[in-house]
This record gives structure tokens, sequence and C-alpha cells, in this order.
């Protein structure tokens, strides 16, 4: 193949020149892929050149959460529902706790798969009224992943949270929501 | 590549051998029409396959509620419909274009690296090949949006090593045919051939190469970030491991508007010779085109940004990125205007390449416009992510990019195929395509001032009226296309006698008009003199 392949090959005065410029345009893409991984450690030094997004600036606002109201109470209600599964127990361990805005505290909801069938739930949050919403802070939550149940199994789910001390002063109300969802359709064909 | 290799043995020039027999001809194929002829082929496959996903897309979007498709195979039919257009029809296409006219225009006898043009090519169907294979696979096909966005991306199934590695390909391909552009134009042009007197798809091809060889790299990185933070554990945009999602859109954009570029630019050289020839006037402002050319190409690096106004950037960079785009209106603007002053006065003809580039003109001016109102930082946390945007870039890519290509199919078709096409045909499949391209996308601008979002497989009733148009003008433009197909078909199995210059009463301008029609299997083998 090769030979049949230089015998098409155009000849003559051009060879050479062809050869070194196409070297140099390989080097020319060997810098451009080199470039596109500079582009990280660049992406971090612009950052924090211009201060933007500097992950300082983030953990200062992480340690925020640390100034602890402790004149403040808050009253934060839980809410469960369960719009579609059927067969199902999903509630609240209490309905509501005060917090003080500032300190992290953890809510537990039992929930119980009353099918003869393993299933795959995923829990999606509300928090009313709708102005505390980007107030109340979850730090982890079983909303973040779908959560598999074996036939008939019943777990504890838990949520921790806390809430924004800039929380505004009218607000001494929270409620916190959760509609739980049949997944196994959508999610089972990612999980295996 | 073929650069390794010493070979002094026919230094003296070669013997008159046309093609080889059967499949060996295409398989070891070097002969720049032969890969230009498969590089065209293999397109419009690829444009077939990704206009049959749009109009399961389409068929979805006919009426509120999901009838067609799951969501979830709704997702993969727009991710590989775009993957497929860009990547497959698009960009093979203009390399097609260029394998076949760039050495017919330069007055060289072929590409300059004709070994590595056949491996460029071969890649091709293997690349999409395993793409399209992601259909059959558990977890379904890429599903996540062209653009690769983690965390989403890393979701998908056994289809994403797949997908990544088709990328690769798919990356590899066009760097080694954008380096055979570039040492073919710069080593090989006819004496005489100054570069201010090269034809402008020339041009075009030469700045578009220099901009695949920069940017297509970076994207292959980026996959390669993809492909590592799913299997060894690094954490390039992995938050939880001190890495972060917003610097993939920075590289993948990097890369991406550039990359809008590449398939528009080629484009601006075709237009740039139909134009002239059926105004039967030299192109206005020849030097300026060019430079308009360079300074789009250069500011194409520096707006990425303008497709994350939403991400939260400090304002100053909103204002820049904002700014910057706007800036490229001025160069484009200075395209169009010299377009249009070309036919000023010219005795202009209506053929079919004709009427697909003044449609070209319009209707890519519409995109440009949108494409500015988008530009707005301000507005765009109004529009971003909504049909709006989906509207934009398809006046651009569609009667934009697609246009151009079908213009120059019309134009050379007789030139490489020694037949003229059925002209009544032809402009037959240009009114339909001008008219049903324009219901079908420009409702969609209406739905995205109305807050419809893009990649969802439902919507609210309220965008039920202009979804069900849009849908009837995609099945008929998807329709209207085998025409196109039939009438290439029928031009290359064959018709009326071309002549030589094909646009006799035109007298178009240009090497590649100096060789027979058909074009010879060898041309210029000794280099024509330019003067
Ligand atoms: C006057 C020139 C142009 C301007 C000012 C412009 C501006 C923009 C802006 C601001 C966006 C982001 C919108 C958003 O996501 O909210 C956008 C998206 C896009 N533009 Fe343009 N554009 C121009 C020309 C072009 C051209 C020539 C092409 C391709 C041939 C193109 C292809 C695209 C594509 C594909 C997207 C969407 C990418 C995606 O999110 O999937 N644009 N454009
Ligand atoms: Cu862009």
């Amino acid at each position: 193949m090769v030979r049949v392949a230089e015998s098409l090959q155009p000849s003559g005065p051009h060879q050479q020149a062809n050869r070194s410029l196409t070297r140099k345009l390989w080097w020319f893409v060997v810098g451009a892929f080199a470039f596109g991984w500079a582009l990280v450690p660049l992406y971090d030094v612009l950052c924090s050149v211009t201060g933007y997004g500097s992950k300082k600036e983030l953990l200062v606002a992480a340690h925020a959460a640390e100034r602890v109201d402790m004149a403040r109470w808050v009253t934060v209600e839980f809410l469960s529902s369960v719009p579609t599964l059927g067969a199902w127990e999903f509630a609240p361990e209490q309905t509501e706790i005060k917090v003080h805005p500032g300190q992290l505290y953890e809510a537990t909801f039992l929930a119980k798969n009353m099918i003869n069938q393993a299933v795959i739930a995923q829990a999606v949050p509300s928090v009313a009224p709708n102005m505390a919403t980007q107030y109340f802070r979850k730090t982890d939550c079983f909303c973040f992943t779908p959560q598999k149940f074996e036939a008939n199994q019943e777990r504890e789910l838990n949520v921790r949270f806390f809430i924004d001390p800039s929380l505004p002063r009218n607000i001494d109300r929270v409620t916190l929501g959760y509609a739980i969802y049949d997944v196994t359709q959508t999610k089972s064909a990612l999980q295996n | 590549m073929s650069a390794s290799h010493t070979h002094d043995t026919h230094a003296a020039g070669h013997d008159d051998h046309g093609p080889m027999k059967g499949w060996r001809r295409w398989f070891y194929a070097t002969n720049h029409k032969d890969i230009g002829s498969m590089y065209l082929i293999f397109s419009l496959v690829m444009f077939l396959t990704g206009g049959l996903m749009a109009m399961f897309i389409r068929a979805e979007l006919l009426y509120p509620g999901t009838q067609v498709l799951d969501p979830g195979t709704f997702n993969s039919m727009t991710t590989m419909h775009a993957l497929i257009m860009v990547f497959g029809a698009v960009m093979p296409a203009f390399t097609g274009l260029a394998n076949w006219m760039i050495p017919l225009q330069v007055g060289a006898p072929d590409m300059a690296l004709p070994r590595m043009n056949n491996f460029s090519f071969w890649i091709l169907p293997f690349a999409f090949g395993m793409l399209l294979l992601t259909l059959l696979v558990p977890g379904g096909s890429p599903a996540g949006g062209w653009t690769l966005y983690p965390p989403l991306v890393l979701q998908t199934g056994d289809a994403f090593p797949m997908a990544v590695f088709a990328v690769h390909l798919m990356g590899a391909s066009s760097i080694m045919g954008a380096i055979n552009v570039i040492v073919t134009i710069m080593n090989m042009r006819a004496p005489g051939m100054t570069l201010l007197k090269m034809p402008l798809f020339v041009w075009t091809w030469l700045i578009t190469a220099y901009l695949l060889i920069a940017v297509m790299p970076v994207l292959a990185g980026a996959v390669t970030m993809l492909l590592t933070d799913h299997y060894f554990g690094t954490s390039f945009f992995n938050a939880a491991g001190g890495g972060d999602p917003v610097m993939f859109q920075h590289i993948f954009w990097f890369f991406g508007h550039p990359e809008v570029y590449i398939m528009i630019l080629p484009a601006f050289g075709v237009v740039s010779e139909i134009i002239p020839t059926f105004s039967r006037k030299p192109l206005f402002g020849y030097d300026a085109m060019v430079y308009a050319t360079a300074s789009i190409a250069f500011l194409s690096f520096i707006v990425w940004a303008h497709h994350m106004f939403t991400t939260g950037m400090p304002l100053v960079g909103e204002m820049f990125f904002m700014l910057s785009t706007m800036l490229i209106a001025i160069p484009t603007g200075v395209k169009v205007f010299n377009w249009t002053a070309t036919m000023w006065k010219g005795s202009i003809s209506f053929e079919t390449p004709m009427l697909f580039a003044l449609s070209f003109l319009f209707l890519f001016t519409i995109g440009g416009f949108s494409g500015l109102m988008l530009a707005i930082a301000p507005a765009d946390f109004q529009y971003h992510d909504t049909y709006f945007v989906v509207a934009h870039f398809h006046y651009v890519l569609v009667p934009g990019a697609v246009f151009s290509i079908m213009a120059a199919t019309y134009y050379w078709l007789p030139k490489w195929t020694g037949h003229m096409y059925n002209e009544k045909m032809g402009k037959l499949h240009f009114w339909l395509s001008t008219i049903f391209v324009n219901v079908l996308f420009f409702p969609q601008h209406f739905l995205g001032l109305a807050g419809m979002p893009r990649r969802i497989p439902d919507y609210s009733t309220q965008f039920a009226d202009w979804n069900f148009v849009s849908s009837i003008g995609g099945f008929c433009f998807g329709l209207t296309q085998l025409l196109f197909v039939y009438n290439i078909i029928s031009c290359v199995r064959g018709g009326v006698k071309a002549s030589d210059k094909v646009w006799d009463d035109a007298s178009p301008q240009g090497l590649e008009w100096t060789v027979s029609s058909p074009a010879p299997y060898h041309s210029f083998e000794v280099p024509p003199e330019v003067k």
C-alpha cells in the first residue's frame, strides 16, 4: 500500500519545504494541546489575581455560618408528601424544632417502602415562605441523590441544615417540605 | 506522518496513470479529487442522519405532551443531532470542498500531504460509527447536550468513553485536514500566485485551518479531563475534590466560539466566489475582505464567555465579553457591505448557486442580529438557554453554513462531474428550502422571547401554536432535501455536458475554470503561470 501511495505523491521541489512546515505545524498542535491543560492553573491564577471566586473568599463565606445568633429563635417545620408512590410511608420524626440561626442541625425523616418490589425514590425539597429559600442552607441531604429502597425496606433519611443568620428579621417560621417520587424507571438504566 | 519519509525515486515526475480499480481506489486514495468526493459524500450521509434525528425532535415537539420519544431519548436526539451536524456534516463538507478546490484554485497538482489526507478522511467513518453505536449501549447515547457540560455528562452510561473517544478521533481528523490545507496553500501555489492574489475561498480556508489547529487540541484536552475525572479520580471539574465545573465551560467555549467561526469562514469564502461571478463584477474590496476575515478570526479568541453570562461572572467580565462580542459585528458588517457593493450596478443573473448565496446574505444577517441581541449581557439573562438561542444559531448555521455548502455544490458540481445539474429542480430546491427554513426557525424567536427553554421534550400549552408551525416547517424542509440528493445523484450519472467555464456567459474568474470539465484526474502537473 505504501508503495502505491508514494507513487501517487506529488514530487519535486516542494517535498523539503512541505516536510519542514508540517513539522512546525505539529509542534503548534502540541503547543495548543498543552495550552488547553495550562488553562487549568491559569484559571486559578486569574481568579486569585482578580480576587473573584478565590478559594479564600469562598472559605470566608463558609465561615460566616459559624457566627451563631444565640439571641434569636426560628421555628422550622417539616412536611412530607407522597404524591405518586402509592404504598409508602414517609414522615418527619419531629414536626417542628426551634433553631438558632447559624447553628448546624440534623433532622430525620422515616421512610418505608411497602411495595413488594425495589424502588428508587427521589425527594424534591421546597421551602416556604419563598423569601426564606435562599437563607435555608442544606449541607447534606437525602434529596441530593436518588435513594434506593429494597422491597418492604424501612430507613431513616437525614438532612443537615442551618439557617443563614442574615435571614430577614420578620421571618420567624420556616417550613421545609419534601415530596417523594418514584424514579425507578429513569434511574435504573443508569445504575446498572 | 508522511513528513518522516525520504523518498526520491520518483523525483523525476510521474507517469500518467488513472485511478486504481474497485475499492482500492477509495481505500488507498491519495488523489485530492477522490478524497474530496469521499468527504462530500460522507458529509451528505451525515447530513441525512442528523436530519432524521431532527425530524424525531420536531415530531416530539409538534404537540405539547410526550408522544413520540421518552425524555431520555429526546435528550439523546438533540445531543447526537448537534454532534453529527457540527462534526459530521458541516466540517467534513468544508474539508471536502477544500480538498477539491484548493489545489485547483492555487494551481497545485494535489494536496501537499496526500497520505495524511487519506488517513484524516478514513478516521471519520470510524469516529461516527462509534458515535452512532452508542445508540445501542446500556444507558443510551450521550444526552447531556453537545456542549458536554459536567457534572451532567458524567452521568452518561457506557456511551461515555465511546463518545469521548469519538470526539478525539474527529479532532485528530480535522487537525490533519487543517495541516494539509496550510501546507498546500503556503508551499504549493503556482508561480505568480502571491498571497494577495489568492481566491477568497482559499484565504478563508487558510485562516480557518489555523483556527482549527489552535482550538481542536484544546477540546481534546477538555474531554480528556472529563475522562480522567470519570475513571481516574481526578477533580478537574469536581467541586467536592477542589475542582470547578464552570472551568469546563471556560475551556469548552475557548474551543467552542472559534469553532463556530470554523463553520462560517469557509462559507464566507464560498459566497465571495459566487456573488462576483453572477454579478459579473470583481469582488468589491478584496483586501478589506481578507483583513476582515483575519480580524474575525482573531476576535473569536476573546469572546468565549458570552456563552457564560449567567454563570455569575464579575461585572468587569460581563462588560469585557459583551463589548468584545459586539466588536465582531464590525468586520462582519464590512463583509456584508462588500458583498452588497459587489452586486451594486452589476449585471446579475439568478442561477441556483447565486440564489443560495443571496439567501445566505439575508438570512445569515438575521442570525447576526439575533447574535448581537444575545451579546447584550443584561438581556442575555432573559434569552439564555431559551429557544431564542436555538433560533440564533440555526439561522447562522442552516441558511448560513449549510446554504453556502449547497451553493458551492451547485456552483462546482458541473466542474466535478462534467454534467450540468437540473437547473429547474435546483431552483425548486432553493425556493422550498428558503421558505421552509424560515417557517422552521423564525417562530423559534417568538418561542424563546416568550420563555420556552431549549432541550425539553414537553412544554406548556402557551407555546403550542408556534411549535406546531415550526415542526411543519421542519418536516417540509427535511423532505425538500431529498430533491438535493436526487439532483446530485442524477448529475453524477449524466446530463447535459458542461463546458470548461461552466458559467460561460458570466465568465467566472479563477484557475479552476481553466481545466476541462470534468476536471481531469491529474491537473496542473505543470504549474500554470499566474500574472
Ligand atoms: C454577529 C455575530 C455573532 C454574535 C454577536 C453571536 C453571539 C452569540 C451569543 C451571545 C451566544 C450565547 C447565547 C446564550 O447562550 O445565551 C451565541 C450562541 C451561539 N452562537 Fe452565536 N453569535 C454570532 C455569530 C454566530 C455564528 C456565525 C455562528 C455559527 C456559524 C454562531 C453559532 C452559535 C451557536 C452554535 C451558539 C449556541 C451554542 C450553544 O449554547 O449550544 N454564532 N451567539
Ligand atoms: Cu460564541
